[in-house]
């Protein structure tokens, strides 16, 4: 089984990665780097991450949620986050992140806020 | 359990940080520690092997990591050494500066830091950077 599975949603013009697994340093930070790479390739630039099943990330993970973050904004889009499980929200605390992403608990929620 | 030790060396592969990972989680779990305590150990251990084989040995297969687990009165010793070419703690920049805040790495250091209660680090005479970490009882 892979580390990371990612499954896609559209909901309007707002595409959701339902992520499901550990995103750390190898494949499961390359899984997320190749979906938003390929999403930004495909004009899609409202992106919301739903990271309730990621049980586990390492500072390479972090790293790359940041990469996302800053590959979309540079194409004009919007990633954000949704879910964040108790141990990723305590990792974006330590490393000052929390302020920088905008985090949902609820999806509909999350999605208004692309509007 | 009585005190325990046990001696891992661990190739300069990214696939080899799970299986250390995965030693260690066994050894804590041994030893007693709370889930908790024990999930902080493998952070810490994780970033720590990946440091090493990343930036110390540089994926270098024909040099390993040496890794120690200690379970003493103390708690949970653990020594990772690497085969590089060394450097200062003190010179890595600290990653919650506002102006290091979006870099894409840089962070291992603050989550060993974090999760365990004592990490030193030291540049061996030899060559290679010495990481020794506790984790209290």
């Amino acid at each position: 089984m892979a580390e990371l599975n990612i499954s896609e949603r559209q909901a309007g013009d707002v595409t959701i990665l339902d992520m499901d697994g550990k995103v750390t340093l190898g494949e499961g930070s390359v899984a997320l780097r190749t979906t938003i790479r390929r999403l930004l390739g495909e004009g899609k630039k409202k992106i919301l991450l739903n990271l309730g099943s990621v049980g586990y990330v390492d500072s390479s993970g972090i790293g790359e949620l940041v990469s996302s973050f800053t590959a979309v904004n540079k194409e004009g889009g919007t990633l954000k986050l949704l879910n964040l499980t108790q141990k990723i929200q305590d990792l974006l605390a330590i490393t000052k992140l929390l302020t920088v992403f905008d985090v949902y608990e609820n999806e509909g929620e999350a999605l208004r806020s692309f509007e | 359990m009585d005190e325990e030790k046990i001696e891992i060396n661990i190739p300069s592969r990214l696939e080899s940080i799970d299986k250390a990972v995965v030693e260690t989680i066994n050894f804590a779990q041994r030893a007693g520690f709370s889930e908790e305590a024990t999930y902080a150990i493998d952070m810490a251990v994780r970033e720590t092997v990946a440091n090493a084989v990343k930036h110390g040995n540089k994926l270098d297969e024909t040099k390993q990591v040496e890794m120690t687990l200690r379970n003493s009165s103390d708690g949970l010793e653990i020594i990772i050494r690497d085969f590089g070419e060394g450097f200062q703690v003190e010179e890595v920049p600290d990653p919650t500066n506002p102006e290091n805040l979006m870099k894409t790495d840089g962070r291992g250091i603050l989550f060993m830091k974090t999760f365990m209660d004592e990490v030193e680090w030291s540049n061996h005479a030899e060559g290679g950077v010495i990481v020794k970490m506790l984790k209290k009882k």
